[in-house]
Formats: structure tokens, sequence, C-alpha cells
């Protein structure tokens, strides 16, 4: 999940008899699986938790670049590079889709951009840690992506045109990737020597938790996900998703002949899900305040990138602006 | 030199300087001026380095020592690769990089035009799928050179250093030596005088509409890639870019 944890505004539902018309019409047309469109009324909170979401979703993905970036210059052969570099280029295409589906609610990619850089916007927590081995890269795409499908399977129907048919174009790159990232794993496990198998066990270690915290707090610390839920921008409860997540990836990772970090998961034939241990939210809560090991790293990195490049935009912008006097002149 | 070295290393100076700009550009990812640039850098690094695979696969073969891919790109040493000089040179900042992709641009367009009717089918036929690639990074790199020379006084200003900066490596790309007469003799390779003139002409038109100061044309040129003589900067490059397979000779990855 790319967005974690999303204001909506209200703690508590509305009932209709105490909306007004409009908002009523809005509430029905959301019950009847409706899609609301950019020039449809709309509550101001509807549309403000909306930017919030669709920015963290847009600014995870660009965010998300560090990581992998990170390993890129280092990919061990030419077909892992080449896949990496493909991986990279969609992310960016995705956070190009999602800030342009954002700005259909009258929000600014520029402006929404400034409050990533100095704090007031958020981004996934799981990009706040670092990539340490090249099997982190395998780790990254199939449990990391992994998740974020698990997510935006169900936001293919969200309650938003413009957001749901982005997820769609999205889903079907990232299902791509995470079969990439599982294979850069099981190549490693099957045809690597000890130290390759190391390097997975110890990815996974690491990684482990921080994917399961992409899905956000429990349902019960989870106060805006019934508004959320209401307007059909969530579909599933944080849990719900979660516990999807992992019985999905469980008999994965029993494929590699890898362990989670976890004494207590195990199947429970009564329930027909996996249970698992606590997650540690003191340390999820750390990370989405900016004390993750990363966060400091990933936002001066994007910053600079951004204030360096002033002066190309400026120079784009007045060369476009001279070339459109020279057409008026001739 | 027997036709058959010389054509050895004419494909690894092709694959090398790919290679080499491709890492250059990995270099970058995250760091762009924007998102778009981002994409779009990401996107030419990719065409180069599928560029490279495909000419390293063709020079493994002719090698014949068992070596693929991926031992010619992660197991040569400095001395042994044939890059330009040009590629390897550090992304400083964006005019600088952009400086030297249009350099190579407009080389390698001109060259893989040529190496489209070369008389050996497998160069004929990889040349025709790089050059559709090659023709967008040109256009690319023709944009930019006008944009920031002809943007602001500060962009006009660093693309005047920029390209006073990488002027004395463009020798290199339009010099022919022993192996580039060679192959053009024997209708493998590009004609050197006529990438060269082509080369000039299109650096001259770009450069001019740009707001760009001429390069001198006998300015002392620096040589040596493609004999396997670097700057120190490759060496650099190289230990990032192989530090994997080296550290874990054995692995399968």
């Amino acid at each position: 999940m790319y967005a974690q944890l999303v204001e909506t505004g209200s703690k508590r539902l509305k009932t209709l008899e105490e909306m007004g018309p409009e908002e009523r019409a809005f509430q029905e047309k959301i019950d009847a699986e409706i899609k609301i469109e950019p020039k449809n009324w709309m509550p101001e909170s509807y549309r403000k938790t909306l930017i919030r979401q669709i920015s963290q979703h847009a600014h995870s993905e660009i965010v998300g670049m560090l990581p992998e970036g990170n390993w890129v210059t280092r990919a061990p052969s030419l077909k892992r590079k080449l896949q990496l570099m493909a991986k990279i280029q969609d992310e960016a295409g995705h956070g190009l889709y999602l800030y342009s589906a954002m700005e259909t609610l009258g929000a600014d990619r520029d402006e929404e951009v400034e409050k990533l850089h100095t704090g007031k916007a958020k981004y996934s927590s799981i990009f706040n840690y670092p990539t340490l081995n090249w099997a982190d890269i395998g780790v990254v795409g199939w449990l990391v992506d992994g998740a974020a499908i698990v997510n935006q399977v169900p936001l293919q129907r969200t309650s938003y045109g413009p957001y749901a048919r982005a997820m769609v174009r999205v889903c079907k790159e990232e299902s791509f990737h995470q079969r990439q990232g599982y294979e850069i794993l099981l190549t490693m496990m099957q045809k690597g020597n000890d130290a390759q198998k190391a390097m997975v066990q110890d990815a996974i270690n690491r990684l482990w938790w921080p994917a399961l915290m992409m899905f956000g707090p429990r349902d019960d610390d989870s106060p805006n996900s019934a508004q959320s839920m209401a307007w059909k921008i969530k579909r599933h409860t944080n849990d719900e998703l979660r516990q999807r997540f992992i019985d999905q990836t469980v008999p994965q990772l029993e494929l590699l002949g890898c362990t989670a970090p976890d004494p207590e998961l195990k199947f429970n034939e009564e329930t027909g899900h996996y249970d698992h241990g606590d997650i540690e939210w003191q340390e999820f809560y750390d990370v989405i305040q900016g004390n993750g090991p990363c966060n400091r790293d990933r936002i001066a990195t994007r910053k600079k990138a951004i204030d360096d490049g002033a002066w190309v935009r400026e120079a784009a912008a007045a060369y476009a602006e001279k070339q459109k006097q020279q057409h008026q002149a001739a | 030199m027997t036709q058959q070295e010389a054509l050895q290393q004419y494909l690894l100076r092709l694959a090398d300087s790919d290679m080499v700009l491709g890492q250059r550009l990995c270099e970058l990812c995250g760091h762009a001026p924007a998102l778009e640039e981002e994409l779009a850098l990401m996107n030419l690094g990719l065409d180069l380095i599928g560029q490279a695979r495909n000419w390293y696969e063709y020079a493994a073969e002719l090698e014949g020592k068992g070596n693929d891919a991926d031992y010619l790109a992660f197991r040569r040493d400095a001395g042994e690769f044939r890059n330009l000089l040009l590629v390897e040179q550090p992304n400083g900042d964006y005019a600088m990089t952009m400086a030297r992709q249009f350099f190579f641009d407009a080389w390698h367009y001109q060259t893989l035009q040529a190496l489209v009717n070369s008389s050996d089918e497998r160069i004929a036929q990889v040349a025709g799928k790089a050059i559709k690639e090659v023709t967008y990074h040109l256009r690319r790199s023709i944009e930019w050179m006008k944009r920031l020379g002809n943007g602001t006084e500060e962009s006009h200003q660093r693309m005047e250093v920029a390209v006073e900066e990488l002027w004395r490596f463009t020798g290199e790309l339009i010099e022919a030596d022993e192996v580039d007469l060679m192959m053009a003799e024997a209708g493998i390779g590009a004609d050197p005088e006529a990438v060269k003139s082509a080369w000039k002409q299109m650096v001259t038109d770009v450069m001019t509409e740009a707001t760009l100061t001429l390069q001198d044309e006998n300015a002392w040129m620096h040589v040596g890639g493609k004999r396997g003589i670097h700057t120190e900067h490759l060496g650099f490059l190289l230990a990032e870019m192989q530090f994997l397979p080296r550290a874990y000779p054995d692995a399968v990855w």
C-alpha cells in the first residue's frame, strides 16, 4: 500500500439524514457504484482526502525510485540491469499518471511536490529502508510491489474515476515487476552459491516487517478508514488486505526455501488463514514521522534534484516563450 | 591486423560506448531536473544498454572463447574497454550531460545509418533496430541543446562551458584509425569521411541555432579510448559496475 495514513478530517460518519441535498445525492451515487468524475459535485473533504491519498501514492512512486536506483549502477548482469531500468522507468511513469489524476481534483503538481520536500506530505514508509544487498532488489519487487498490488487491485474499483483508471494501468505493470522480483530471488536460491542464498534470507529478514507495515495501522487504530470506506475510496480494511497479502505470500516464501523473521507465523486450520506475530507499531510511527533509517536522505535527494534542476526548467520555459513569440511575429 | 581482429575491435567500440554511456545515465536515476526527464534518461539508458548487449553478443560469438555478453561487460578491465573517451566523462550539470549526449548521438546516428547497409548481415540487423531508438535520442538531445543554449542567460552560460569542456573529446568520434579504415574498406563499417562531414555539419547547424559559440576545428584533441587508453574516470565507473560479478565470480544471477 502506497498511501498508509490518509486524513479524511472526519472521525464519525454522517447519516444520510444529516447530509444536505447535494451531499446526499453524492453519497447515493457512491452507494450505487457510479464513478465520480472531475466535474461532478463532491464534498470538499472527499476532494481533499483524495488529493492527499493520490499525491501520497504518486510521491511513493517517485521516492521509490531511489532505493532501487541505488543498485541500478551495480546490477550484476545485463539482463538484470535492463529489467531494473525498465522497472524504474515504469515507476516514473506511474508517478506521472498519478499526478495527472490528482490534478483533475484541482491540485497542482509542483505545490504537492513542495509539500513532500517540506515534510508536509507523506509517502510510503517502506522507501525509508535502505537497500543493502542485491537481493533487496528482488525482495522489493516481490514483497513491496506484491503488497502494492494487493492494495491496488481493489483500487481499480475506487469511487473516483480518474484514480480507478490510473490503477488499471499501474496494476498491469506492477504484476510484471513482482514476477521479475520473485524470479531474481528464485534464481539466487536455486542456482546461487551460499553467499547469494544468505543475501536472500538477509533481505527477507530486513524487509518482511516493513512490507507488512505498508498496509497501514491496525483496524482498531485506523480512525480514518470508516470514512474512506463509506466514500468507497478504500474497499477493504487495512487488516483484511494485510491478511490477504500474508496468505498469498507465505507459500511463495516456502517455495523459495526461506523463512520469515516471525516465529509466530503459522497456518491456522480453523480460520484458513496464517496467524502472525505482532507488528512493531512504534517503529511504524517513528518511520512515518520522519525517523526511519533513510527518511532524511530520501527527501534531501529529491529536494536537491528539483532545486538543482531549477535552472533547467527555467531554461525550458524561457525557450518555449521565445518560440511562442517567434510564431506570433511570423 | 586481420579483418577478423579489426571486426572484433569495431564491435567492442560500439558496445563499450553504448554500455559506458548507459552506465552514466543510470547514475542519474532519481536526480533528474524533472519527472519527465527521469523517464527519458532511463529510457535512453535502457536503449543504449540493450544495444550494447546486442553488440556484445555478436562480439562474444566471433571471439569464440565461450565468453558471453555479460563476461565482456563485467569481466574486462579498463585497458580492455574500447569506448570513446567522451562517454566516460562524468555527468556534471545537466548542460554537461546534454552536450555529451548530443555530440555522441550525432555521431551514433550517422554511424548507425551507415551500418544499416553493412555487408555484414548481423551488423546491419542490429543497426536497423538501433537506428530507430537513436533517431529519438538525437531529436531529444538537439531539443535540449536549443533549449539550454537559447533559454536563459544562465543556461546559455552553462551550455557554453559544457561544450568547451567536452570539445576536446569529439575528435575521437570522427578521426579514423586503422580499424575504422579496414572496416570501411571491407564494406562492413561506416565510411569515416561521410560520418565526419555529416557530424560536423549537424554540430555546426545545431550549435548555431542554439546560439552557442562554434569551437575551433583544429583544437587539440584527446584520443585513446578506442585503443584502451582512457581517462581516470573509467576505472571508477567499472569498479562500481562490475563489483558483484567480480566479488562472486561463480555466481548465477
